[in-house]
């Protein structure tokens, strides 16, 4: 009982304690290395081309990422309860085109468009949300008879016709464009989302829940978990931000087509899968979602910088995605070795 | 939570409560009642249904006639949490964690102390857990993960989540089943003090000696019908026996004699890290030899490493003298292995298909004209399968989730006698299925015997162990830790070699 190097084998709290913060540990790993890659990539390619980190380079930087970022904190919230919601990239394409025919001309509010767009999110969602939760319908099959439906709701309304950034009103376009005290709108709003739902997710007891769903459906139901309601609501939250980046979308670009955004769904799945929100479900924050959806922007910025030719920036999203799925099976394996470990020795110690 | 002082009504009652499951008649007429203060047992085989009767008192089925009675006054629960609310914990035999959240998650989840604006109090919710181990006298820190928890401390998190909210009734499934001598009187002591603290306690284990030591009273259930409800210092172990069997022990287990032959399988210092370590012995033909052990032991692990589901890491195994390919089932099959397993709704049938394709998937190759399947051919030779091992079914063509348990696994038996074996593991044979048809599995792998086959038999039920088969080797902790003649093996010389007692019962 003395090869222990971890640390002092006299208590029996000490190997508990080290099991608790060994844990914590490789959580914090994960977020920390993602901000180490990205910070690595930054700096390499700001030695490369200075001008990668001028002040329009960071901009545009942020701004690129924020409507990804938003998608991964929603999509997060249902990855985490053991589901997937592949409609998100449809979902931004019928808001934006929804929100440009309703401003188109008019002089809306910025509210009302933002509401308009979170609305009709927050109906897609249900849609899937009830499907998934009430029908008992595998989630990826839902979603993606939602992607293709409202794909082709879009595309049948819009009939190849384009929403120019002349039609949409100053107000609008001043959201995508403005800033404060030098720092644009979008990625703030990305930012207090991203705050807000960490908090919620970490502090409140549905929060909980949709960790206590994905990491074990069978006890959540034994403990009394509304399971149904929580997915629902999952589904309904990653509805509305997509709505809601649909309309910031039409703000940041002005110019919309039917299919905006078309096959983002998989970059945002991708993006929370880096960032160690397991698609098993249970574990992973959204502030890990984020940075890997930020992570996967600046690569394809970093391409463009470096005159990569951008087919690459598939290759590389796909290889990052197999090393954090292995990453995670290797460190879960190698942390439920441990902790068994811990305990077979606290066991005979005692 | 309004009378703590001693009460003549039950605290929880059934009274009169059936439930079945399709054709299935798992609960009929059975009235129970707990009081408070009085830790009370249920007994009966594997397969009385006992398991239903738990999830009926906690919510996870709504009975199909009688009612649950709460301080007297009828209650329905329409899930977990309506019981749990009603101060009902239940702590299953094999414990659900989420393990992926702290521990003190896991006993908090839904209920956690909340700060202004709704807010989980962290602090509060530590504070709590680590004040329950102190209560409960372990040592296991609040922030640690579930996962990797032994399942004797996943059952102390069960039993914190219990206290957490001052459960007036606790119930326990078989809590004992896999913990070791020093952790089961932990567990007592801990119940001996719910119970003075005014809980009514419903204890299930299917070891006698425990039922006498803790238990007031005790309720017996027998193929789904209550039998009887009586104090325990009436009665003896034999009575006992005799209410949950209820018939004589040799009807049971009709074992047959049978000549030994030849070595069938053998199987040399296996090995599978981290899960058992050097595991040989020999089956004759004709012999039925036992695989007993706790649940946990590698058992199971080992069946699946001698039919090459999983791949061992050292060792070998033979078949009628030639070493087998390691991890290939195919080359298991081919020298004459079977399995069947212990899981049949997910391992052992493909449940949305007939019986006649789940029997004839073993035997496709069989069954081919010109390279294509025959469908004639599988029916027949369903048909044939289905006749001799007595199979209760409407049409072959009947998807097999309709048949009872018991059913279930001679469409599993068939499904693996149809490719002429000369080895059968089976793994759990018995586990859920109802006493008759128990009797009827137990009669067909002694005749098989008795006609040459070597069967090597995984079980946890003690009897069954002792009445079948010919040898017993006891498993403990990934080893071999015993192998016991038929002649001196008993449920105490079994259960003291598989809790590690003993390093070496009879050699």
């Amino acid at each position: 009982m003395t090869t222990t190097v971890e640390g002092p084998p006299d208590t029996a709290k000490a190997p508990e304690r080290s099991a608790a913060s060994l844990v914590d540990a490789v959580f914090r790993a994960r977020e920390i290395s993602i901000a180490g890659v990205l910070a690595l990539l930054v700096l390499g390619t700001y030695l490369a081309n200075p001008l990668f980190l001028s002040d329009q380079g960071v901009k545009d930087l942020l701004l690129n990422a924020s409507i990804l970022v938003l998608l991964a904190v929603g999509q997060s919230a249902v990855v985490v309860t053991r589901n997937i919601d592949l409609s998100v990239g449809s979902v931004v394409g019928l808001s934006a085109f929804a929100c440009g025919k309703f401003v188109a001309g008019s002089d809306h509010g910025v509210l009302t468009v933002m509401l308009l767009g979170t609305a009709i999110g927050v109906v897609c969602g249900l849609a899937s949300g009830a499907l998934v939760s009430f029908g008992r319908v595998p989630a990826l099959v839902v979603t993606l008879g939602m992607l293709y439906i409202i794909q082709g709701i879009d595309y049948w309304w819009a009939q190849g016709e384009q929403i120019s950034a002349s039609d949409v009103p100053e107000a609008v376009l001043g959201l995508g464009s403005g800033s404060v005290l030098g720092v644009p709108y979008l990625p703030l709003i990305a930012l207090v989302l991203l705050a807000a739902t960490a908090y919620f997710l970490r502090g409140y007891r549905s929060g909980r829940e949709l960790y206590a769903i994905g990491s074990s459906p069978e006890a959540a139901r034994l403990a009394g978990i509304p399971i149904r309601r929580r997915v629902l609501a999952a589904y309904a939250f990653s509805g509305a931000v997509a709505g809601f980046a649909g309309a910031l979308w039409l703000a940041r670009f002005g110019t919309v087509v039917a299919d905006n955004a078309h096959g983002w769904e998989l970059t945002v799945v991708s993006a929370v899968v880096v960032g160690g929100v397991a698609i098993t479900g249970g574990t992973g924050t959204v502030w890990g979602a984020a940075l890997g959806a930020l992570l996967l922007t600046t690569i394809g910025s970093v391409l463009v910088v470096l005159k990569v030719d951008s087919f690459w920036q598939g290759a590389i999203t796909g290889a990052l995605l197999l090393l954090a799925i292995s990453v995670d099976r290797i460190v879960n394996l190698r942390m439920t070795a441990a902790l068994r470990k811990r305990n077979a020795r606290h066991d005979h110690g005692a | 939570m309004n009378q703590s002082a001693p009460n003549p009504a039950p605290v929880l009652a059934l009274k009169g409560v059936s439930k079945s499951f399709g054709a299935v008649r798992a609960l009929r007429d059975v009235s129970l009642q707990l009081f408070a203060g009085e830790v009370h047992a249920l007994a009966g085989e594997n397969g009385a249904g006992k398991s239903t009767l738990i999830k009926a008192l906690a919510g996870v089925h709504r009975p199909d006639g009688g009612e649950v009675l709460l301080d007297g006054e009828p209650v329905v629960f329409h899930g977990p949490a309506d019981a749990r609310d009603a101060g009902i914990a239940v702590i299953y035999q094999e414990p659900t964690l989420f393990p992926d959240l702290s521990v003190a998650e896991n006993i908090f989840m839904g209920r956690q102390p909340r700060r202004s604006l709704g807010r989980i109090d962290r602090k509060a919710v530590h504070g709590a857990t680590a004040a329950l181990m102190r209560r409960l006298g372990v040592d296991l820190a609040p922030d640690r993960p579930a996962r990797g928890l032994s399942i004797a401390d996943q059952q102390i998190v069960e039993i914190a989540k219990a206290l957490s909210f001052d459960a007036r009734v606790l119930i326990m499934d078989e809590p004992t089943a896999a913990l070791t001598g020093g952790e089961t009187a932990r567990l007592f002591s801990v119940v001996r003090t719910l119970r003075s603290e005014g809980a009514a306690v419903l204890f299930i284990s299917h070891r006698l000696d425990e039922i006498f030591e803790l238990c007031r009273r005790v309720t017996t259930l027998r193929d789904g019908r209550w039998i009887s409800s009586e104090l325990l210092e009436e009665l003896t172990e034999d009575d006992l026996v005799r209410r949950m069997v209820g018939r004589n022990l040799d009807e049971l287990y009709p074992k047959q004699d049978a000549e030994l032959g030849e070595v069938a399988l053998s199987v040399h210092r296996l090995t599978r890290e981290g899960v058992f370590r050097d595991v040989s012995f020999d089956v004759r033909r004709g012999e039925i030899v036992a695989l007993a052990g706790l649940v946990g032991a590698g058992r199971t692990e080992v069946a699946q490493a001698v039919f090459g589901v999983d791949r061992a890491d050292a060792g070998e195994v033979k078949v009628a003298g030639t070493v087998l390919r390691p991890g290939s089932p195919t080359a298991a099959m081919d020298a004459g292995l079977a399995l069947v397993p212990e899981d049949r709704r997910r391992r052992g049938l493909v449940m949305d298909m007939s019986i006649e394709r789940n029997i004839g998937l073993t035997g496709l190759g069989e069954v081919r004209r010109r390279g294509l399947v025959s469908r004639a051919l599988e029916h027949d030779r369903a048909a044939d399968w289905a006749v001799r091992l007595q199979l209760k079914y409407n049409r072959l063509a009947d998807t097999v989730g309709v048949l009872s348990g018991g059913n279930q696994q001679k469409v599993v038996l068939a499904k693996w006698l149809a490719t002429g074996p000369a080895v059968l593991i089976v793994d759990e044979p018995t586990r859920g299925i109802d006493v008759g048809t128990k009797a009827e599995v137990h009669r067909l792998l002694s005749s098989l015997a008795a006609d040459g086959l070597a069967v090597l038999m995984i079980s946890s039920d003690l009897p069954e162990v002792i009445g079948m088969a010919d040898r017993v080797l006891v498993m403990h902790e990934g080893r071999l830790v015993a192998e016991i003649p038929r002649e001196s093996a008993t449920e105490e010389s079994v259960m003291a070699a598989a809790t590690g007692r003993n390093e070496r019962a009879a050699a």
